[in-house]
């Protein structure tokens, strides 16, 4: 009754109103997951077109190699993206990782390779949890933190090697295979990475824990009142995040078998860049792994591209840049877009 | 007062201070099972920290909670939750990024296999919630861009998934328009009817009388009286509150109208509203009146510039403003009071000073710095006019309560003396004494020659403070009536469409 004399129309508009709203955003994800595929295919296409040895068998396994590595970190990043924050200490946590494996299996080759991996996940897992003690119960912006660690774990990387580096004759073959080798024609580490990110990205949508970091990113205010351990999930976070930068140390190191104090520098923008491309909002509450990986895949071939081409190694920085500006600018314009159009489907329905 | 049955929640002889402030001196009431019990008091009586105190979002300095007659100590909000109380807070707290049918699960959604989230079950039980509430809202969608209204619904919908014995509404009427209303109660009759105990704070008294049992009456911290509405006038209620009687709470005076300062014509904005046009004179108070969602804050906000017009044009003093420009807006002497004051109206994190200030940061300032003596000066003259409750003008106006904020909001426009005045929902949210200033003080500015457009969900409000009462329905306008021609029913009958009403 009351319904009813809200809308001349009746009953009819309502739930429509309400399930297109709902049509919308789900067509505007898919749009934007759709666009970076499409940004993806179109490159691949341009750079075929000029140099055909792009699309060679060798080729596409380096596109996924380069941006295996990446897309991994890119899914540990996203976790704590989506909790409004961030973590810029990914690349020394993966120096670290990857000089620790290359100098432990140097030294002791018969040691069994799940466990090298273990201890690089442990080390990058307790970087983790001091930059999110310093986020929770620090109250520290996380930017801070983990500029500060950024900087901190750099320089235990130097600390440690000493000028040293890890040469790849000294790695035993098996290990090098993992970096450098294939499974039915796929890369291993692409493969890897297929997995890492199809386990994290799961978790996000399917899991309880997971669904909170959301919440926490989209309302922190919210969050607590609804009962959510913010601490705790946000650091687990960084904890992860973690962890996923010392898998990648480890595969770093099987990767390119030489190892230095300088491993993974600058890393970390690629890897906020490929989760921000991605669709990652930097302001939490919305974005998928999904996303971020193709982010990385995205950003790994222009760098790829690019060099291909023979364009100056300026010129990739400032399409990186560029892209990163676009895919911001969307973003934004999209979500305006969206909050008038959902805005007006609820006045509308209101009557 | 309830003798037989152990009471669902009881509260005894709370404290709490913040520093200096005695937020609650005594807090005491019980809510037994089927009661639906009225908190009143003015702004500042103590009633949000009660709340707060029973929802384990702050812990007394002394006192009981008491739970089925047991005591008992939350620490902390979800203690409160697993007792059994909900509470549904004013402003919707909500993820803006998730689904409706989230929101209301979050942190407990229904599992499946694997412990993975059961999302179908998840949208189930959120639209057999909605249904059960009797409202039209998809479960999937995102919260985002729901109006207030609906997000009121959503966090009720929230605290029933929780099987809440007590619920505890703090002003859930607010943002509701009539129908609205009437679901809600309707919803409060089910919970009663399930045995269920209802805390319900309202300023509206025509609200309390219609479905509270009882009434517990603070004042200054402490709680005053606590006597079933049976036995009750409203002026009783009143002269509980206020500690004296109120005359009259609307007194709008006579004033002398003068030539038209805002013309509006045909405006237009695709979809939200159609050819709506109207003027008003300096002098005059004309109310906005309607259903929620019938677009008239959309045309405040078009005729400020907030918005971009698709047709039509708007006038002051005769001289045409540019589309969707606020700042020509404000240099043409209009002043715009939003609805929502914490998102729209303040900067929550700057000081009340700043706040009532930073409209006129132009004469304030000499050659780009601010006068620091000149600000405060200003800030004190507002805070005096219009008799602020504070503490310090330096303080954070996060920490006035609602009605003092809305003062801060209307002291920012007042001080670009303004010549014509739109504010929406002036008094909504606040207690029935500074509802009386707040009315008394646009009554004053219309004496003054200013051109008052006031929108507004409450009918007694329009029909004691307007001139002129122009009804808007689905978008346009369907009914302008006099204030002599003016009541209830007319006004209900063009907001619902239902009669087209010249004046």
């Amino acid at each position: 009754m009351s319904a009813q004399t809200e809308t001349a129309s009746g009953g009819a508009v309502a739930p429509e109103a309400g399930a297109e709203a709902r049509r919308r955003t789900d067509v505007i994800f898919r749009v934007r997951e759709l666009g970076i595929v499409g940004a993806l295919g179109l490159l691949i296409l341009v750079t075929a077109l000029i140099e055909p040895r792009f699309v060679e068998a060798d080729s596409l396994r380096n596109l996924a190699l380069n941006a295996a590595i990446f897309a991994i970190l890119a899914a540990g990043q996203t976790l704590v993206l989506v909790t409004r924050n961030v973590d810029l200490s990914v690349s020394s946590v993966l120096a670290l990782s990857a000089f620790m494996a290359g100098t432990l299996l140097s030294d002791h080759p018969s040691l069994p390779i799940p466990i090298v991996f273990l201890l690089g996940m442990g080390l990058g897992a307790a970087a983790g949890a001091l930059n999110g003690f310093l986020v929770t119960f620090g109250r520290v912006p996380a930017l801070v933190v983990t500029l500060g660690t950024l900087y901190a774990f750099r320089g235990l990387a130097f600390l440690w090697t000493d000028g040293r580096q890890v040469n790849a004759e000294t790695l035993p073959d098996s290990f090098l295979n993992i970096g450098t080798g294939t499974i039915l024609g796929i890369p291993t580490l692409a493969l890897i990475a297929l997995v890492v990110v199809l386990i994290v990205g799961q978790y996000l949508r399917d899991f309880r824990s997971g669904r909170e970091l959301y919440a926490i990113g989209s309302s922190p205010e919210a969050a607590r009142l609804a009962g959510v351990r913010t601490d705790r999930r946000v650091l687990s976070a960084f904890v992860i995040a973690g962890a996923l930068a010392g898998l990648g140390g480890v595969l770093f190191t099987a990767r390119f078998g030489t190892v230095d104090a300088t491993a993974g520098n600058g890393y970390e923008f690629t890897v906020i860049a490929a989760a921000v491309v991605g669709g990652v909002t930097i302001n939490g509450g919305s974005g998928s792994v999904y996303g971020a990986a193709i982010g990385a895949v995205l950003l790994g071939t222009i760098t790829s591209s690019l060099i291909v081409l023979k364009v100056d190694s300026f010129w990739q920085q400032a399409a990186v840049g560029a892209l990163l500006i676009t895919a911001i600018a969307f973003d934004r314009w999209i979500g305006l877009r969206l909050d008038a159009a959902l805005r007006q489907r609820s006045a509308r329905r209101a009557g | 007062m309830s003798d037989s049955p152990t009471p669902l929640l009881a509260l005894d002889q709370a404290e709490k201070s913040y520093g200096a402030v005695r937020a609650l001196r005594n807090g005491t009431l019980s809510i037994g099972p089927g009661e639906v019990r009225a908190l009143m008091g003015e702004n500042g009586a103590g009633k949000s920290t009660l709340v707060k105190v029973l929802g384990g979002v702050v812990q007394p300095d002394a006192g009981t909670v008491l739970i089925d007659g047991a005591p008992v100590e939350f620490h902390n909000p979800t203690d409160a939750r697993d007792a059994g109380i909900a509470i549904i807070y004013q402003e919707p707290t909500l993820f803006p990024d998730l689904s409706v049918a989230e929101n209301i699960a979050m942190g407990r959604h229904p599992l499946g296999a694997a412990r993975r989230i059961d999302k179908r079950k998840m949208h189930e039980e959120a639209a057999e919630l909605l249904k059960r509430l009797g409202v039209r809202l998809d479960a999937e969608r995102p919260v985002r861009g729901l109006s207030i209204a609906d997000q009121q619904v959503v966090e009720i919908a929230k605290a029933l998934s929780f099987d809440a014995k007590v619920l505890i509404m703090d002003e859930p009427t607010a943002a509701l328009s009539g129908p609205e209303v009437a679901r809600l109660f309707g919803v409060v009759n089910t919970l009663k009817e399930r045995g269920a105990g209802i805390l319900f704070i309202s300023h509206r008294l025509e609200e309390v009388f219609a479905i509270c049992d009882t009434v517990t009456v603070m004042r200054d911290g402490a709680v005053v009286s606590d006597e079933k509405t049976a036995n009750l006038t409203e002026d009783d209620l009143v002269r509980r509150m206020v500690g004296r009687d109120l005359d009259a709470l609307f007194p709008k005076t006579d004033a002398t109208i003068g030539a038209a300062l805002l013309n509006v014509q045909r405006l237009t904005r695709e979809g939200v509203f159609t050819d709506v046009s109207f003027e008003v004179k300096a002098g005059e108070i004309v109310a906005l009146a309607g259903l929620v969602g019938a677009g008239r804050s959309e045309v405040a906000r078009a005729i400020f510039g907030i918005d971009k017009a698709d047709g039509g044009h708007v006038e002051v003093e005769g001289k045409r403003l540019p589309n969707g420009k606020p700042t020509a807006a404000m240099a043409a002497g209009i002043a715009f009071v939003p609805e929502d004051r914490r998102q729209q109206g303040l900067v929550m994190e700057l000081s009340i000073k700043r706040n009532a200030t930073i409209t006129s940061l132009a004469r304030l300032t000499k050659l780009g710095l601010i006068a620091g003596k000149a600000e405060r000066l200003m800030a004190e003259e507002w805070a005096q006019r219009l008799q602020l409750k504070f503490h310090s003008l330096n303080d954070n106006v996060g920490t006035l309560s609602g009605g003092n904020q809305q003062k801060v909001v209307l002291a920012k426009w007042l001080s670009t003396e303004p010549k014509v005045l739109i504010v929406d929902e002036p008094t909504r949210g606040i207690d029935v004494g500074t509802k009386s200033e707040v009315h008394r003080l646009l009554s004053d500015l219309a004496g003054q020659g200013i051109a008052v457009l006031m929108i507004s969900s409450e009918l007694p409000e329009v029909l004691g403070m307007a001139d002129r009462v122009l009804v808007m329905h689905e978008g346009r306008i369907t009914g302008e009536i006099s204030r002599a021609e003016a009541d209830e029913e007319r006004i209900m009958r063009a907001a619902t469409g239902r009669a087209e009403v010249a004046a």
